[in-house]
């Protein structure tokens, strides 16, 4: 199938695999390492994979993990320095990246790695080596045909069908052994890989299916982001509900890691016993953190109300003004791997019904 | 130019922190290239006399000789460093704090007259001003070398005080506590280990002790949401760090 195609064509595949009780994103041997036939029930705080329909390939729908640790990845070396007899002189890390398939990606992940290249080349700035990542990248979609009690796509318009920014899309069809995928292009390289393929032309019946699969996921979802959010937190800093939720918050800053656009990072120089090698090291960090603000003097975010209040608000209002959208795309990771269980979407309603 | 002069120092402990500097193996050449070991009993049996550049203090104080002691080597420290649970907590013997020192005495020892100890276990920084807090049980050794690089560099050492759950979300390692429903002190406990226990599957026990900013009652709250009776959820927090003030807060669940 697919992923044997792309393994044979000499690239390498990360895609769904079941591990320790999940579906996480790694390296792929073949189309065997697929999770066939499993599907998560994801609840606030809580997430179980079980057996579903065992002919049924993509039941499942966002993991723990998600896409950006391969485009961003969690620990990065920047470059290291020797001391000389007289100065030091600085190498830059060069990585390799090899030419990458990230397979599976969902309509909500494609968005957020869409909101990613706003962050990191966006043309006043440029990663560099973001978007060497991600210019070697081919992004197969699996649109959605159902979805876990914590999505809420819908209500930020990014799913669960992608319309653009993938090379290709699969839908998948019907319930039986045998059962077809809708294949779509979405760039001339998907086209190039369409025409080797060399697979049948779609037909009224099979774009149907799709449409189908594709109510499905809508129908399925019951988490829902208010539309004015944006304008609800920025008017509402002193709003009683963030003491609420600060009494249950952990601060322990699993929703920005689980998050697919969380971007912050630490830079920390390391250097070896000798003094004679330093090296620069970038690592995810979070907002919920005491050192993420800290400048002279003191952490200017103490309180878990204040960093809590940091998170939500520019994820969900002030991104627009910094990035042109929302931050939040919508699936959910937040809610299931947030160890006490806290709801964006259930946090947003309170801010919501109290304005009415 | 002279090297700085380092001692290591031992009070109520099992040795397992100062195992972790011998057990720098690789580094350990170049560390004693970079020091004077002056101190180090575990090491060696030769000592030279303070005052000390850095001290590095294993253990917590049960005794007052030990009281008196921490005294004599702040004194002839310029930079004292305590390292793991014992000595920033004081480690699993603290249990005693809890309890009548005198019942466990007469309990495990044939001639309990013969020990003289007080009624608690204490951490160095009880006692002393102390210049750096090295968590653990044991310490990790990265972060050991960290510290003492660091030091000897006159820089702040990178020892984080995140939680522990961005080790795990940093390792990729699953959350245990949402995907099996382990009991789990991740979210209020200290990072450091090397994500140990969750990457093999079982929930942290808070070896490294509370992080920065902890909300115990809620964690206690959701172990019961997950199934946990009060006395499961009071051992889970009084151990190795039982002591330290988040901590022993979890060891008062309701």
């Amino acid at each position: 199938m697919l992923v044997d195609h792309f393994i044979a064509d000499g690239w390498r595949v990360i895609g769904p695999r079941a591990a320790n009780g999940a579906i996480v994103y790694e390296p792929l041997r073949s189309g065997a390492d697929l999770p066939k036939g499993l599907i998560d029930d994801q609840q606030p705080g809580s997430y179980r994979l079980t057996d579903g329909n065992p002919n049924r390939w993509f039941d499942y729908v966002v993991g723990p993990q998600n896409w950006k640790k391969w485009l961003f990845p969690a620990k990065q070396k920047l470059w290291s320095a020797e001391k000389t007899t007289d100065g030091f002189t600085v190498t830059a890390h060069e990585e390799s990246y090899p030419k990458t398939v990230l397979f599976g990606v969902r309509p909500c992940d494609l968005s957020a790695i869409e909101i990613l290249d706003s962050v990191f080349d966006n043309g006043d700035f440029t990663d560099t080596a973001y978007r060497e990542r991600r210019q070697k990248t081919f992004i197969v979609t699996v649109q959605c045909a159902r979805a876990a009690s914590t999505c809420f796509c819908t209500s930020m318009r990014t799913g669960p069908r992608a319309k653009r920014g993938f090379d290709l899309a699969l839908t998948e069809l019907g319930e039986s052994r045998d059962n077809a995928f809708l294949v779509e292009s979405g760039s001339p390289d998907g086209d190039n890989v369409l025409t080797a393929l060399d697979c049948p032309a779609p037909e009224k019946q099979h774009h149907d299916a799709a449409e189908k699969a594709t109510q499905n996921a809508i129908n399925d979802q019951s988490c829902h982001m208010p539309d004015d959010i944006r304008h609800l937190l920025r008017d509402n800093p002193e709003h009683p509900q963030w003491d609420d939720v600060a009494d249950r918050c952990l601060s322990c800053a699993n929703c920005t890691l689980a998050c697919p656009t969380c971007f912050c990072s630490d830079v920390e120089d390391i250097n070896d016993l000798s003094g004679d090698h330093t090296e620069r090291w970038r690592s995810w960090d979070s907002c919920f953190s005491g050192a993420f603000s800290y400048i002279h003097g003191g952490s200017v975010r103490r309180s878990t109300k204040s960093r809590y209040r940091q998170w939500m608000t520019h994820k969900l209002s002030s991104w627009h003004d910094q990035f042109g959208t929302s931050g939040c795309v919508g699936c959910g990771r937040c809610i299931a791997w947030c160890p006490v269980g806290i709801d964006i979407t259930a946090e947003a309603a309170v801010f919501a019904k109290d304005e009415e | 130019m002279t090297k700085p002069k380092i001692a290591v120092w031992k009070f109520a402990s099992c040795d397992g922190c100062q195992l972790t500097l011998l057990d720098c193996e690789d580094e350990l050449l170049d560390i004693a290239d970079s020091v004077e070991i002056a101190h180090f009993l575990e090491a060696t049996r030769t000592t030279v006399e303070g005052p000390y550049d850095i001290s590095l203090v294993e253990g917590s104080v049960t005794t007052a000789h030990d009281a008196e002691r921490i005294q004599e080597i702040r004194a002839q420290s310029k930079t004292l460093i305590t390292i793991g649970a014992c000595a920033t907590s004081g480690g699993i013997q603290a249990l005693r704090n809890f309890a009548d020192v005198k019942a466990f005495t007469s309990t495990v020892y044939a001639h309990p007259e013969y020990i003289k100890t007080l009624k608690t276990s204490t951490a160095i920084a009880d006692h002393v001003d102390v210049d750096f807090e090295l968590r653990g049980c044991p310490i990790s050794k990265a972060q050991l070398l960290e510290l003492l690089t660091a030091t000897l560099a006159g820089r702040k050492p990178h020892v984080p005080r995140v939680s522990q759950c961005v080790e795990c979300k940093l390792a990729g390692t699953v959350c245990v506590m949402v995907a099996k429903g382990e009991l789990c002190l991740g979210p209020v406990t200290q990072a450091g280990c090397g994500n140990l226990c969750p990457s093999h599957g079982r929930g942290c026990y808070g070896c490294f002790g509370p992080m920065e900013n902890t909300n115990i009652a809620a964690l206690a709250a959701q172990l019961r949401t997950l199934g946990a009776e009060t006395p499961e959820i009071k051992d889970l927090f009084l151990s190795y760090n039982a002591a330290a003030p988040d901590f022993s807060k979890g060891g008062q669940t309701p």
